[in-house]
């Protein structure tokens, strides 16, 4: 059991609570770091994509999970993010330049995306954000002149320095924006910024009796939340070489919001583990299918399992991955005074909130 | 001046009229208390003052200043801080953070630099967490601190509520019945503080009760209303004997 | 003149579908205050029930109707039993997730049946083909029974709502539940009522629908049409749910003919986003306002 004992105000704010996370984390940056030398050519791959998918589950996080803003549209800030970055980069502009102006590009399209938000809650937003997703998939496939519409579009490597960037800097490229993102967004969490996100979440009326300017608010998460998209678009663009629109449909909008719940709303931790369970599921799924019997085609197979570890993870573990594992690693720590009742919901009935 | 003047409020919503022409007047410095029964329009007087709904005619002033143009997040900023009734505190937040997020209307730092969580973020997040351990010293909430609010007892929302509007410093505190669902202990401590946010901190307060105890022993006037007007006003003694009043919590021929 | 007169009858029929849709939605959002993403592909779930029917058991055009309609009555059930039950209280943003995961589940248990699998397919109906002249006007038949049949289901449902004891219920349940429960309503059990109904209205779409999309896994996307229909009628409000979809079918119809080419597709979501600005109650929505 550990107790952790402040002694300052200052104590509340450090990014490691205690030394153990020091350690835990020290290895696992060391990991990653060290990862060229030791990981295959295919795990390298993945970790570049879990990568890159982290970055978008932040964003997520931070708008759904931390300010409590439904987005079933965010694919088409990845699809921002990755037509600017490949139209850049096609022209030659260095990576710290094309990757800041794509993210520039998204967060402006967050805001008017965002615009919306400002009078539309729950379920509205939702839609409303679904719609977006659906006409900018749609403006992509029209704008040929731009985005060489369905016939698609090749993306040249990352340049920098006027060499090539090759398999290894690019994942260091990768694990920097994505260590980057999680940085910002902790900062974001425990200044006032991110408390006005909370406490928009939790409860709109008392966040705006206590001086929270409820529309500017949402507007900068909106923002903030494309814009890490647009970043991770424009390294999934450098990525898979090659953009058509149906890589940023409504399905894929809601594979990343799928990342936020199973890996656990409101747990920045979730984001990563989210993304890490979203990249692996399809290939674990391909190594099933090689068990199965002729008649069933795969594609169904994937739904079928997306949907249901989806459905089962709402029902059984609303906490998400990341939430399963804090109640693993409680009940080790409280051995054994853990109490089965400790992170139960309080069971709650439905309400109207429709008033005539 | 009037500190707080509200003249001639009204308001409806569909065909039912919730506020119908209430004018009253709060000084500087006193605690005065709204009574009424149930469906009076007390709450929703509350809410106009807080614009959280635009009303339909009247005028609300606060220190001379028309409160009618403005929209609900500048009011803290003027010093006008309020509860409610069914609290609406940070369900998955802790103690702490529902009373930091109380400092919002001081904070000094703006989105760029908590990005990057500058030296003045740090400043300031050190000033805001001594700021609130007086609020949590004043209302005895320190082994509640870092406790999730959603576990809580009732009478403890009703406090961390309490605090997190005192953590506004504000000058004009709304108490929306502060008392409600709490027991008689719970509602003497509460009786205590709001003595003590009069007179020890100096702030105006404007509350809306049932407890007639608590009423007569914090207030000094009371407007009473029913069915969207207003009935009487005076002190606590005069208020409670007005034969209108009588009528409107126990009906004619009592 | 006939053209405008087509292009509108065209655009009333695939109007009917979107609204039926819409109905289902509505239904449920009424009774739980959720929002079904899974709409679509109950209808294309009936749809193939129909195929089966039609097709392999080789029943009547009326037959396969009732039979796929009962089917998923029975289906919407079990999944409100089985899957939605367990959630209900629970944030919206959580239900609406699980409802997406029982559209996956549907999709990708469809494609996996042997005989359904990833083929496109089409019901035999009695209407096929013929047309109804009246003097410059070639209305086809299946567009003009798409209208009545769904003119004849919304007169039913109607009445059902009005007249029996079931609608009051549903309408106290979707209000406060804690409160429908003192007053003695098997809320649970007319959750799963309303479920199945919405379900069996879902695959009397998909029939509808059968003719123009032909039966396939993936018809179910036209569902998400129903959105604009749904929140341009007004969430919440049943008669608005088919005047919104009658109204988007319209719009459609008549903007694939005026506008260049690709804006059919995306009018619809235009019409979503102007309501969400301007009217975000819709036609004849409540408007939400929390009180405190």
């Amino acid at each position: 059991m550990r107790f952790l004992f402040k002694t300052s105000y200052a104590d509340d704010l450090r990014l490691f609570q205690h030394g153990g996370q020091v350690f835990w984390y020290g290895l696992l940056g060391l990991a990653l770091l060290s990862a060229p030398a030791w990981a295959g050519e295919y795990l390298m791959t993945q970790l570049v994509f879990i990568a890159i998918y982290s970055i978008v589950g932040f964003g997520l996080m931070m708008l759904t999970g931390f300010t409590g803003q439904v987005s079933l549209g965010h694919a088409a800030f990845l699809a921002v993010g990755a037509y600017t970055e490949a139209l850049l980069a096609a022209r030659g502009v260095p990576p710290f330049v094309s990757i800041p102006a794509a993210a520039a590009l998204a967060a402006a399209l967050g805001v008017v995306v965002g615009l919306p938000a400002l009078r539309l809650k729950g379920i509205y937003l939702a839609i409303a954000t679904l719609a977006f997703n659906v006409i900018v998939e749609e403006i992509t496939a029209r704008w040929e002149s731009v985005t060489h519409g369905n016939a698609g579009m090749p993306v040249a490597p990352v340049k920098l320095f006027g060499s090539e960037l090759g398999t290894e800097g690019f994942y260091y490229l990768c694990l920097a924006l994505a260590t980057a993102a999680a940085l910002a967004c902790v900062n974001l969490l425990r200044s006032p910024t991110g408390r006005a996100f909370v406490a928009i979440r939790d409860s709109e009326v008392s966040a705006a009796c206590l001086g929270v300017h409820l529309a500017k608010y949402k507007t900068v998460s909106f923002a903030f939340s494309a814009a890490l998209t647009g970043v991770a678009g424009a390294l999934y663009a450098h990525k898979v070489g090659f953009l058509s629109p149906e890589q940023f449909s409504l399905l894929v909008s809601i594979e990343l919001i799928t990342i936020v719940i199973l890996g656990g709303v409101g747990f920045l931790h979730g984001a990563v583990l989210g993304a890490a369970f979203v990249i692996v599921l399809p290939q674990a799924i391909a190594v099933a299918k090689d068990w199965l019997p002729e008649t069933m085609a795969p594609s169904g197979l994937q739904a079928v399992v997306f949907g249901a570890i989806l459905i089962l993870v709402i029902l059984f573990e609303p906490m998400g991955l990341y939430g399963r594992w804090l109640k693993i690693r409680t009940w080790f720590e409280l051995f054994p005074f853990y109490r089965r009742g400790m992170f139960r919901r309080q069971r709650s009935y439905l309400r109207t909130e429709r008033l005539r | 001046m009037s500190f707080l003047r509200v003249e001639n409020l009204g308001v409806r919503f569909g065909g039912v009229v919730a506020v119908d022409g209430v004018s009253f007047e709060v000084r500087k410095g006193e605690v005065f208390t709204i009574i009424g029964p149930n469906g009076a329009g007390k709450t929703t007087v509350f809410n106009l003052v807080c614009r959280i709904y635009p009303a339909d005619r009247g005028r609300i002033e606060f220190e001379g200043r028309d409160l009618g143009a403005l929209a609900p997040h500048r009011l803290a900023g003027l010093g006008i801080a309020r509860t409610f009734q069914n609290i609406e505190l940070f369900e998955h937040a802790t103690v702490l953070e529902n009373l930091l997020i109380g400092r919002h209307r001081h904070r000094r730092t703006g989105f760029w630099r908590d990005l990057f969580f500058a030296r003045a973020v740090r400043e300031s997040e050190l000033a805001q967490r001594e700021a609130v351990e007086k609020v949590i010293d004043f209302l005895d909430l320190a082994k509640y601190r870092d406790s999730r609010v959603a576990g809580l007892p009732y009478g403890v929302r009703k406090v961390v509520e309490l605090g997190r509007a005192l953590a506004t410093e504000p000058r004009l505190l709304l108490l929306d019945e502060p008392s409600s669902g709490l027991n008689p202990e719970e509602t003497d401590d509460m009786a205590f503080w709001i003595e003590d946010i009069q007179k020890q901190l100096g702030i105006t307060v404007l509350m809306v009760e049932h407890d007639m105890g608590l009423v007569a022993r914090v207030s000094d006037r009371v407007l009473a209303m029913n069915e969207g007007r207003a009935i009487a006003l005076g002190t606590p003694a005069e208020v409670q004997a007005d034969r209108a009043v009588v009528e409107a919590y126990l009906g004619a021929g009592a | 003149m006939s053209d405008f007169l087509q292009l509108f009858v065209a655009g009333v029929a695939s109007g009917c579908v979107y609204a039926l849709v819409a109905l289902g939605f509505v239904l449920i959002y009424k009774a739980t205050e959720t929002v079904n993403f899974a709409q679509g592909d109950l209808m294309m779930l009936g749809a193939f029930f129909a195929l089966t029917a039609s097709v392999t058991l080789g029943w009547p055009y009326w037959a396969t109707i009732v039979f796929a309609v009962s089917v998923m009555a029975a289906v919407g059930m079990a999944v409100e039993r089985l899957v939605i039950r367990p959630v209900l209280g629970h944030p919206a943003f959580t239900v609406v997730m699980i409802t997406i995961g029982v559209g996956y589940v549907m999709r990708g248990v469809v494609t996996m049946v042997p005989g359904w699998g990833t083929e496109t397919y089409q019901i035999p109906t009695p209407f096929a083909d013929a047309v109804w002249h009246a003097g410059d006007v070639v209305l086809p038949v299946q567009q003009l029974a798409v209208i009545a049949m769904t003119a004849a289901l919304c007169a039913a449902l109607y009445l059902f709502f009005r007249f029996t004891r079931i609608g009051v219920a549903m309408q106290a349940c979707s209000q406060n539940q804690l409160a429908a429960y003192y007053m003695g309503i098997p809320v649970r059990r007319v959750n799963m009522m309303i479920w199945g109904l919405s379900a069996a209205v879902a695959a009397f779409a998909g029939i509808l629908l059968a003719p123009v999309t032909f039966v396939h896994s993936n018809m179910g996307f036209i569902g998400l049409k129903a959105f604009p229909a749904a929140v341009l009628g007004g969430f919440g409000s049943v008669p608005g749910a088919i005047v919104g979809g009658l109204l988007i079918g319209v719009v459609e119809a008549f903007a694939g003919y005026f506008l260049p080419e690709g804006f059919k597709d995306v009018a619809a979501y235009g019409v979503l986003l102007a309501v969400l600005m301007i009217r975000p109650s819709g036609l004849f929505g409540e408007t939400m306002r929390k009180k405190v």
